[in-house]
């Protein structure tokens, strides 16, 4: 039994130092195991000779691929491209913040074609890595270049004072969606008291607050009601705020007192601490929830009861099209805007609507297309 | 007792003692934390076996062909491992071939390339020096600080402070000074729980730990008020170049004075430990507080003193990221190199050569992550998994022992923190 532990420690200590002295003569598999078949149990080295897929690389913020928010959403548009179009998509998570450089320098050095990267603490190495990669082409979620204002400093505080021609931006015009949410809750409350509160006070939050805010006193204009907005005020710019994205604790704080002031319908706008909000909705069955960023009667769907609708942001529709458009050659720097035109953004079904609710969203939203209705910005 | 036998007791902690038990020494310092090394990439090596796709599918069909499924599990685990090395150390051909090339045509482009990955290694490494020497202190002192993050986390941002609000410096008068900030908020964050320590018993696990928290909130206020930049990012400014510690290469190498700054400092930790009175003294507290005591030596200012500059160290680590590598802070600015740093210190038996030790491994582990979760499609967090295993390995040698048969039995355990109370 002492020599089998011995053998055996011998023999994997020596597997051990051969993967790793042996890797170098030869090339890394590119290849990622679990796309090839598993069926035929055969290794899995694809033979060097066949011409090479488009590639495509996410680099997450630190929420992770699974965050059920921002990177997941972004990953599911890749997925979508790996399975329609074919691409060979990977991604890679970064755990804190000197790993986003790192990270968009490994696909860099694997001659990635496209690489997509998430979320606004990524932009300024995300405009450092364009420049020094032309080649390369990028696409940032919820960010945008120029981005350099006042005495900021390119490359330091902010990425790029121009356009960067191998970069585009996917930025939402949330605030077309949340104004039909803050339509649909002011038709929807019992109390004539609505609620909302974010994260941080930061543009893409309080787009959603914004948005909200105009579409609960067109109703008001409409309708000849007093519906009240609790929790944000575009005058002042300033509102409720959690201070994070993370506290579920918080989520159910801030519910139960917009609940105190009377408030029966809640969108939080902080991620998953609107979970927290949700849960006191079930609880108490005082209040509903404007769910954000996804459709939550899918992606939360233990509290479906409680949600009116969403705010949907489709990360996955723009991320997808970027990838399309990347691989056919007709990618452009710039900004690529979703709207409610284009299906980037969106409201969920409105859950107990009348025909006549649903009747006057449509024309809501047909006239915020046609630009008939105006939000400030 | 006579004052004889006391000062043999204090006495017990110095390095002659280990010369004594000679062989013991060199399996608990040595032998053990390597196979233990060697144990955890193996059972590593095991997980990413069972977890790959095509391996576990081919170890379905085992009875049809044993051997491909034998051979697909060896190919996860060679992929692997295979992109894990030559992510975080470099392939030497490549550095042979740029090499060759430089001197050839004089384009630095391929060399840098090459020696990118272990450059890598080192950035990641230079964190973990710092914050590994602040735990090791700590236990030396008898003392365990866990509060390494939020030190780090404060020495971060007092670092940056200094680097971005300070316009028009010389540089050598900037630089000391930003890092000096850093050493003095991480070293108030840590003597904070040691003065409560030493003055009212209160002990240092939890205030370090509640101290942590107090930490991450201040930071995410400062980073979201008072610190935030131009922008509506919640992050610093970024710190001015007269705040910088200098690179070495051009870009994408971040390989910086920070690393010979931390060797540096671990000289002076070691130094300072194993050569000053000072150090013999915080040694002693460490190994008996009581025989210390009654031998003359200060316990009261020895804790505060071991709690202050385990906490600067740590803010030093923090300092030299953010000086060094990352010139801004914002939200998530570490991934839990003060937590990794308590296992560092254990894997280097709170010694500073095996801290530095420790640590160009969790740098080489860490860095490496990255190529093998792209490369080979395995999650980073496979790099936790094969950190924990070493450091249950190392904490409880019976088992490293036990699986390579090693008789000697240790005479002394070394009591690396005290209980609750006295």
């Amino acid at each position: 039994m002492k020599k089998l532990y011995t053998v055996l420690a011998v023999a994997l200590l020596a597997s051990m130092i051969l993967a790793a002295c042996g890797s170098p003569a030869t090339p890394a598999p590119t290849e990622v195991p679990a796309t090839t078949a598993p069926e035929t149990a055969a290794p899995a080295t694809v033979a060097p000779t066949e011409t090479p897929k488009f590639k495509v690389g996410e680099v997450t913020d630190l929420g992770g691929v699974d965050d059920k928010s921002f990177n997941a959403s972004g990953w599911a548009g890749m997925q979508k491209a790996m399975a329609d179009l074919g691409v060979d998509g990977k991604y890679l998570e970064s755990k804190q913040q000197s790993d986003y450089a790192k990270n968009i320098q490994q696909f860099v050095d694997e001659k990635t074609n496209l690489i997509v990267t998430v979320g606004f603490l990524l932009g300024v190495d995300t405009a450092t890595a364009a420049k020094a990669n032309p080649e390369t082409k990028f696409a940032i979620v919820d960010y945008s270049y120029p981005d350099c204002f006042g005495t900021s400093v390119e490359g330091k505080d902010c990425g790029s004072a121009t356009e960067i021609p191998n970069v585009l931006g996917l930025t939402f015009q949330t605030d077309q969606a949340a104004f039909l949410a803050g339509y649909a809750a002011a038709a929807s409350t019992k109390t004539g008291k609505v609620g909302t509160f974010g994260g941080i006070n930061i543009p893409p939050v309080t787009i959603f607050m914004k948005g909200f805010q105009a579409g609960v006193e067109y109703y008001n204009t409409q309708k000849k009601a007093s519906v009240q907005v609790l929790g944000w005020d575009s005058a002042k710019a300033d509102g409720l705020f959690t201070g994070n994205f993370d506290s579920t604790d918080d989520g159910r704080k801030f519910a139960e007192s917009l609940m105190q002031e009377g408030a029966d319908i809640i969108m939080p706008v902080a991620g998953p601490v609107g979970l927290g909000s949700a849960a006191v909705c079930k609880e108490t069955g005082k209040c509903k929830i404007v769910g954000v960023d996804t459709d939550w009667t899918v992606s939360a769907a233990e509290y479906k009861d409680v949600i009116l609708t969403s705010v949907m942001k489709n990360i996955n529709v723009a991320v997808y099209n970027a990838i399309k458009a990347a691989q056919d050659g007709s990618f452009k720097g710039g900004v690529y805007l979703s709207t409610l035109a284009n299906g980037g953004v969106g409201l969920a079904t409105v859950n107990g609507a009348s025909a006549e609710l649903t009747a006057e969203l449509d024309q809501v939203k047909a006239d915020i297309i046609s630009g008939k209705i105006t939000i400030a910005p | 007792m006579t004052n004889k036998e006391i000062n043999k007791a204090a006495e017990k902690a110095k390095p002659e003692q280990e010369e004594k038990h000679g062989k013991t020494g060199f399996v608990d310092n040595m032998v053990v934390p390597v196979l233990a090394v060697v144990t955890g990439l193996i059972i590593g090596g095991i997980v990413i076996a069972i977890t790959n796709d095509t391996a576990v599918a081919a170890w379905g069909n085992f009875f049809q062909n044993p051997g491909a499924a034998f051979k697909a599990s060896w190919d996860a685990v060679l992929t692997g491992y295979g992109a894990l090395f030559s992510g975080s150390l470099g392939k030497p051909a490549d550095m042979i071939a740029g090499i060759q090339n430089y001197f050839a045509t004089g384009d630095s482009k391929l060399i840098l390339k090459a020696f990118y990955p272990i450059t890598e290694s080192l950035v990641t490494a230079t964190p973990y020096i710092f914050a590994g020497l602040a735990v090791a202190l700590g236990f030396k002192g008898g003392l365990f600080n866990i509060g390494a993050e939020g030190q780090f986390y404060i020495g971060a941002l007092a670092s940056a402070y200094v680097g971005y609000s300070i316009v028009g410096l010389p540089w050598f008068v900037h630089l000391p000074l930003a890092i000096l900030a850093g050493a003095v908020a991480g070293g108030i964050w840590g003597a904070i729980p040691g003065y409560l320590k030493a003055k009212t018993g209160a002990h240092e696990v939890v205030n370090t730990i509640m101290m942590n928290w107090i930490a991450f909130r201040l930071s995410d206020w400062l980073l979201s008020g008072p610190m935030k930049s131009s922008g509506f990012r919640p992050v610093t400014p970024n710190i001015e170049a007269t705040a910088e510690l200098p690179r070495f290469f051009p870009d994408p190498l971040r390989f910086n004075w920070g690393f010979p700054l931390a060797l540096a400092v671990a000289a002076l930790v070691y130094w300072f430990l194993f050569k000053t009175t000072l150090g013999f003294e915080i040694r002693a507290v460490g190994a008996n507080p009581d025989a210390a005591k009654y031998s003359g030596i200060s316990v009261v200012r020895n804790i505060v003193l071991v709690m202050t500059l385990s906490g600067a160290l740590a803010g030093l680590a923090g300092a030299a990221q953010v000086l060094g590598t990352d010139h801004w802070v914002g939200q998530g600015f570490s991934a839990g190199y003060g937590f990794d740093s308590i296992a560092l210190a254990l894997l280097g038996k709170s010694n500073p050569i095996g801290v530095v030790l420790a640590a160009l491994l969790f740098g080489v582990l860490r860095s490496g992550a990255t190529s093998m979760q792209s490369l080979a499609g395995i999650p980073i967090h496979i790099i936790s998994i094969i950190q924990g295993l070493v450091i249950i390995f190392v904490a409880a040698p019976v088992i490293i022992r036990g699986i390579y048969r090693i008789r000697i039995g240790s005479s002394d355990e070394t009591v690396l923190t005290r209980g609750w109370g006295k």
